[in-house]
This record gives structure tokens, C-alpha cells and sequence, in this order.
């Protein structure tokens, strides 16, 4: 079966879309987002609404810590970040926002994790940014296979039988098996904001028969998504971000 | 769990039949299932030391690199188990010894070891073209089958470039085969391709000259290849021939831009004694002197890893070229358009090897007469013609190579030598169109239909013109 996984789509319509279409023609079985619907960008009741579609059609959506911020509290977050969430909060519906609250931190299948920042402390949203991080996450997550985002960045981290930990940058379009006999954390990275200087939409598609992992790039209508943004009056630099990918 | 192995025992619907071998990593059995009649081998790692991991994580290398290979000279990939019930890799059986049965006889007859030069390096290129570096290129892991191909097995130690490099991030030291390690591997870069030809040079070396350039070096010695170049091999051996001492020294440069830039490169000289450049190193009887040699330590003390080449950037750097030249009266505009072209494409692919080639045509039937009416050869004045207009290309000599073909049909005999020698790009001229070419057929279009390759067809300013008239 074939999985797609996306996140970190941060009101981005056009990405989204693109992503969607794509996972589509690869023939992808099942969608698992791993949140972050909302914040940054210029469409986030409508990436609020087709998720909520998608998870009637049976996607598992998990919540990410822009949407925790909807209802609760931003004062953690950076003042981009904050300015973003508030104009967001006047955006979104009494159903939307009720949506968004019940997602769940976490989902398992088997000895797989999902998950949108971290495996061992979901609510601290704590970053797998380097291999120190991932030493944290090894030592305390049992799961084979664990994916994540919140970084915006892909990267696969994994563990040998002596606990050694590799990090690896990984190239997209190309079939990395993940062998059963290390454990792996794969970040997936953003799909409506990347920061890897690649203006290109991120996923990856988990193929659980043969147990490999694909990351994929997605390009998609970026003038379109940063005109929005200018439009809607939120910050230019979150315009920026998007025609330049970091 | 540990298992017992013993003939009759069945793993995963494999049965094993024969214990072939145990080496430093691994038992090898022969294993068979249930209708399936292909001969298969299974490798199963030995687990037996826990502090150890290299076992593991060479076989998890393997685990994760042979499913993706293809072609004649990989062992066929059948299937692989994780560590539960036990570990183990199943694939295609290799009939026959690998070369290390060869050992025993060595010096070899020179012309023997060209050839299984030119046909490792083959093997080596089909490698290379699916992004791994073998990085254990030694007698004991090359196998040749029944039809002639060179099999490379092993990939306990290979890199490939889109996979996690799982040995780099466990070892800190350098590991491998120490008598055929390339200098740059000492220095635990794993990402360049060029080091499997230092590793085939050092093979080759010892085929020819019956000792190994470097010994069996242990601990801190193996870094003296960093700065010892060794004996060249005519000193051991006067039968090996100045050609075959340039081949295998320059395949045995400490800086790997100083060797072949690709192994399809080294296989076109390997086939192809009389158009090997010499240099000084084809003639040099002693390894170098006191001085040189200080130069070269004082220059190793401070060498680090290269920074990370790309074996895919490495190859399309360093493509080989087929410029065909049609040398026939009144296609002087056409063989000036073409060399134009060919020293654009060496101005952007700046390791580029030329190879020009000429057809000359020879008669299906009647038995020809290749001699002009003075006697002279006319393939000879073929070459002159074509070393003529190679002269003016802006290329080191060692990179430009000058062959005259005799065949009945052209566009047949180029694709055949496009395919043979790895050719990446054929640049060919074509005259305008006219009815009598379009009845006729042209050379080109066939070369654009067959050829196992890119083409460019160059077209002379004046038929341009002609054509918008």
C-alpha cells in the first residue's frame, strides 16, 4: 500500500492542490497529514475545509502547533509566526475551529509513528532539526518507522543495532529502502512553505509492502499563493519566502 | 534465535544444499527452491562477534544496494530477510571461480590481463552509470560468466549516491581491502568513482607483474600510497609492454583527477594499444627519487577528504565522444561544421574524450582493393585526413583518439562502435536534403534511429541557407 504523507501546509492552497494532484497520479492509497493546516499563508478556510473532506473520506489529519495556537495560547511563537495566527484566527468559522481542536497529537499503525513534531513529548512541538535532536528521539520512541515535520526541511535520520546515528539529505524520486534492522525518523518537509531554498512543494510516499520511502517535489503556482498573501496584508516576508523557498 | 546450519535446512522456502565458503563476513551456501530451477547462492552474515558491527552493517549495505541493480555484470538479486528469523541475501549463482583462482599463476601473459582490464573497467562503467562505486574491486570479487562478461560481486563496501551511506556514518576509521584501496579511500572520501580504478590498476598491476604495488600494508602504513608511487611494473616484468605501464600507472595516480576520468575512458585504451599517449610514465623503470617523493609526503601530511564529488556529475563530465567525419571531396563545410560543434561540447564537458572515427566503405561482395592507384594504403590516407582535421581541436593529445573503420555499412559500423566503447554522444554531419538522399536513405538518419545514445546532427550554414531560400 502506498502512503502519502504531506504537512505543514500552512494555508497554502496552491502547493496543496498541487501536492493532492500528484499523489493522485502516483496512485497513492491513503493520506496521512501530519498538520500544521493554517498559519502563514492567505488560504487557510479553505485548506481547513478540504481537510476536513479528506478526513470524512477516511485521511488521518493529526494536529500540528499552528492549529493548537488557533484556540490557545501563541506566545511561544515567533512574532512572524504570531502575527500570521491572529490574522488567521479571523478567518476561520466556529466549525472550523472546533475541527482543528480535535485532531489527535499522534497515530500508530503497527510499529509506525506519525506524529507532528517530536515521538516522545508531541505537545512540546520540541524540532528534529539535527542528529542530536534525533538521539533524543531514538532513545525514547520505540517505533520502527517514525515520520514528523515542523522543520520544513526533509531529512531521514536513522539508527544502526549500535546506536550509531546517520543523517542523511535525501535526493527526491528515488526509492530509499528502510531496512528493518535500524530505526528511522523521517522528516518530511513542508508542503506550503519550504525552506530549503527549493520554491518547489514537499511530501513523501511510504510504500508499506516494500517498506521504501520516497520524497517528492512538487512545483506549483507560487506567484499566485505570494499575491495573496501581499493581498490579504500579511507580513511581505512571508510572501518572499514562498517565491524563494526559504 | 541461532540457527544451525546444515544441508536440508530450509530458510524462508530456501533450502541450503552446499556450504561453499565462510569468509572474514559471511557463509555462502547454495540454496534451491521449490520449481524454480535458476542455481542460487545464499550469503548469510556472521553475527557471531556482538561488539563487531561491520558484519551487519556491510550486509544492511548490500541489503539495501543489490535490489536496485541491473544489467550483466551484478549478480541477479532473488531475495533478502531481515534480521528475523535470521539474515540473509539470495541471489543468482555465478558459475565458475572468481579471478583469485589466478593468483597462483601469476605473472600472466600481458595480453591476457589487457583484456580482462578492458572487461572489469566495462563492468565498472555499467556500475558507475547506476550511481554506486564497488569500492572493493579486488580478484576475489570479480567473476566472469560463461559468455565472457565480467561479474562484480561483493557490495558489502559500496556507495551508492542516493542511498544513505550506512559504513561512513559507523566507522571513523578507513576500512576496506588495504593492498587495493585508493589513497583517497585512506582518507574515508567514499564518493569517487575514480577510486575503482585505482583499486583495477593495483589488480592489474599485480596480474602483470606477479607482486602488489603496495604489499600488504597494515595500520598507519597504508597512507604511504599517499606519497610512495611504486615500481613500475616493466621493471618486474620486460614482457609487459610501455602502453600497458602508462595504462596501469596512470590508473595508480594519488590525485584522482590525474587518472582516467571514467572507467569506460580506461577500456577504450585498454582496447586500443595504438592509440595510448606515453608519457614519461610509460618509460619509467624506478619509482621515484628521494626529492619527489618529500614533496609529495610534505603534501599528503596536510591532505583532507575531497570535498564530495557526484558520480552522476563525475560521468557527465567526462563523456566520450564520437565525432564521425565524413572525409569524401566537396564535405569540407560539413567537416569544418562538425569540428565547430565538437569543440563547443569540449568547452562545456570539460573532461570530454574524442574519439573520431571515419567509415570507409567497403563493397559487400567483390573482394576490395584498398590501395589507390600510387599504392598507398588508403586507410592510412584516411587517418592522415582525420588526424588533419582533429588537429586544430583544443584537447590534450591523451584525449583524442583516431580511428579509420572498414565496413559495408557505415551507420551499422558506428553504432556498433558507439555501443561497444560506452559512446555517450555521437556528433555526425548531414548533408541537405534532396530526393535522390531521401531515396538513397543518409547515414545519419540511420545512426539517429540505432544509435544506443545521444546524437547531434550538424548541418553546414550554407545548406541552411539553402533550405530557407
Amino acid at each position: 500500500m502506498l502512503i502519502a504523507i504531506m504537512t505543514d501546509i500552512h494555508g497554502n492552497r496552491e502547493a496543496f492542490e498541487a501536492c493532492l494532484a500528484h499523489a493522485r497520479l502516483l496512485g497513492a492509497d491513503r493520506l496521512i497529514l501530519l498538520g500544521d493546516y493554517v498559519g502563514y499563508g492567505a488560504d487557510p478556510a479553505w485548506v481547513v475545509d478540504r481537510v476536513r473532506t479528506l478526513v470524512a473520506e477516511g485521511t488521518v489529519a493529526l494536529l500540528g502547533n499552528h492549529d493548537a495556537a488557533i484556540d490557545g495560547s501563541d506566545e511561544d511563537m515567533n512574532s512572524l509566526a504570531r502575527e500570521a495566527i491572529q490574522w488567521t484566527r479571523g478567518q476561520l468559522g466556529q466549525e472550523q475551529r472546533r475541527f482543528l481542536e480535535g485532531l489527535p497529537l499522534t497515530h500508530e499503525e503497527g510499529s509506525v509513528l506519525y506524529v507532528h513534531a517530536n515521538g516522545y513529548a508531541p505537545r512540546n512541538w520540541d524540532y528534529m532539526s539535527g542528529p542530536m535532536e534525533a538521539v533524543h528521539h531514538f532513545s525514547r520512541v520505540e517505533a520502527h518507522v517514525t515520520f514528523c515535520g515542523h522543520v520544513h526541511v526533509p531529512m531521514l535520520y536513522h539508527m544502526s543495532t549500535t546506536a550509531k546515528i546517520g543523517t542523511f539529505a535525501p535526493v527526491a524520486n528515488n526509492d530509499i529502502p528502510l531496512l528493518a534492522t535500524r530505526a528511522w525518523l523521517a522528516v518530511v518537509g513542508a508542503v506550503g512553505q519550504p525552506r530549503d531554498g527549493v520554491a518547489a512543494a514537499n511530501y513523501a510516499v511510504f510504500d508499506t509492502a516494500r517498506q521504501t520511502l520516497r520524497y517528492l517535489r512538487v512545483p506549483y503556482d507560487t506567484a499566485a499563493a505570494a499575491r495573496k498573501v501581499r493581498e490579504a496584508g500579511l507580513p511581505e516576508k512571508l510572501a518572499l519566502r514562498l517565491e524563494q523557498g526559504r | 534465535m541461532r540457527w544451525r546450519l546444515s544441508p536440508g535446512t530450509v530458510i524462508d522456502g530456501f533450502e541450503l544444499q552446499e556450504h561453499l565458503s565462510t569468509g572474514g563476513m559471511a557463509q555462502l551456501w547454495t540454496v534451491s527452491r521449490p520449481d524454480d530451477p535458476v542455481p542460487l547462492v545464499m550469503k548469510i552474515p556472521l553475527l557471531v562477534d556482538g561488539d563487531d558491527p561491520l558484519p551487519i552493517v556491510c550486509f544492511e549495505t548490500e541489503q539495501m544496494i543489490m535490489p536496485r541493480l541491473t544489467g550483466p555484470h551484478v549478480p541477479r538479486f532473488v531475495a533478502a530477510g531481515p534480521l528475523d528469523p535470521m539474515p540473509y541475501i539470495v541471489m543468482e549463482r555465478i558459475p565458475g571461480q572468481s579471478l583469485k583462482s589466478r593468483l597462483e599463476e601469476v605473472p600472466l601473459d600481458w595480453t591476457e590481463v589487457a583484456g580482462i582490464g578492458a572487461k572489469v573497467a566495462h563492468a565498472l562503467h555499467d556500475l558507475h552509470l547506476q550511481h554506486v562505486i564497488h569500492l572493493d574491486v579486488k580478484p576475489s570479487n570479480i567473476m566472469i560468466r560463461e559468455t565472457g562478461e565480467v561479474v562484480l560481486i561483493d557490495y558489502g563496501f559500496a556507495r551508492h549516491e542516493r542511498l544513505p551511506d550506512l559504513l561512513a556514518e559507523e566507522f571513523r576509521e578507513p576500512f576496506g581491502t588495504t593492498p587495493y584501496m585508493a589513497p583517497e579511500q585512506v582518507l574515508q572520501d567514499r564518493a569517487d568513482p575514480r577510486s575503482d580504478l585505482f583499486a583495477l590498476g593495483v589488480m592489474l598491476y599485480f596480474f602483470v607483474s606477479g607482486e602488489r604495488p603496495y604489499g600488504t600494508p597494515r595500520g598507519g602504513q597504508i597512507r604511504r600510497r599517499l606519497w610512495r608511487n611504486p615500481v613500475p611494473p616493466r621493471a618486474l616484468n620486460p614482457h609487459c609492454p610501455p602502453w600497458l605501464q602508462e595504462v596501469i600507472l596512470r590508473c595508480l595516480e594519488v590525485d584522482p583527477a590525474d587518472r582516467y576520468a571514467t572507467a569506460a575512458q580506461l577500456a577504450l585504451d585498454l582496447e586500443n594499444p595504438e592509440q595510448v599517449r606515453l608519457t614519461e610514465r610509460a618509460t619509467r623503470l624506478e619509482k621515484d627519487g628521494g626529492m619527489k617523493t618529500f614533496r609529495r609526503w610534505l603534501k599528503a601530511r596536510k591532505a583532507q577528504p575531497l570535498e564530495s564529488p557526484n558520480i552522476a556529475g563525475q560521468l557527465s563530465r567526462a563523456p566520450i565522444v564520437l565525432a564521425a567525419v565524413d572525409l569524401s571531396p566537396g564535405s569540407e563545410d560539413l567537416a569544418d561544421s562538425l569540428r565547430m560543434m565538437v569543440g563547443r561540447i569540449l568547452s562545456i564537458e570539460t573532461e570530454a574524450r574524442i574519439a573520431c572515427v571515419n567509415v570507409l566503405k567497403t563493397s559487400r561482395i567483390a573482394v576490395d582493393i584498398l590501395e589507390d592507384e600510387e599504392g598507398r594504403s588508403l586507410h592510412v590516407q584516411r587517418l592522415v585526413q582525420l588526424r588533419h582535421w582533429g588537429a586544430s581541436l583544443d584537447i590534450p593529445k591523451e584525449r583524442i583518439s583516431y580511428s579509420v573503420l572498414e565496413a559495408p555499412d557505415p551507420a551499422a559500423a558506428l553504432v556498433d562502435y558507439a555501443r561497444h566503447n560506452n559512446v555517450d554522444h555521437i556528433v555526425i554531419g548531414a548533408r541537405a536534403s534532396s530526393a535522390l538522399r531521401r531515396y538513397l536513405g543518409s547515414v545519419s538518419s540511420q545512426v539517429v534511429a540505432e544509435a544506443p545514445c545521444s546524437v547531434t546532427v550538424v548541418r553546414t550554414p550554407k545548406d541552411r541557407r539553402a533550405e530557407n531560400g
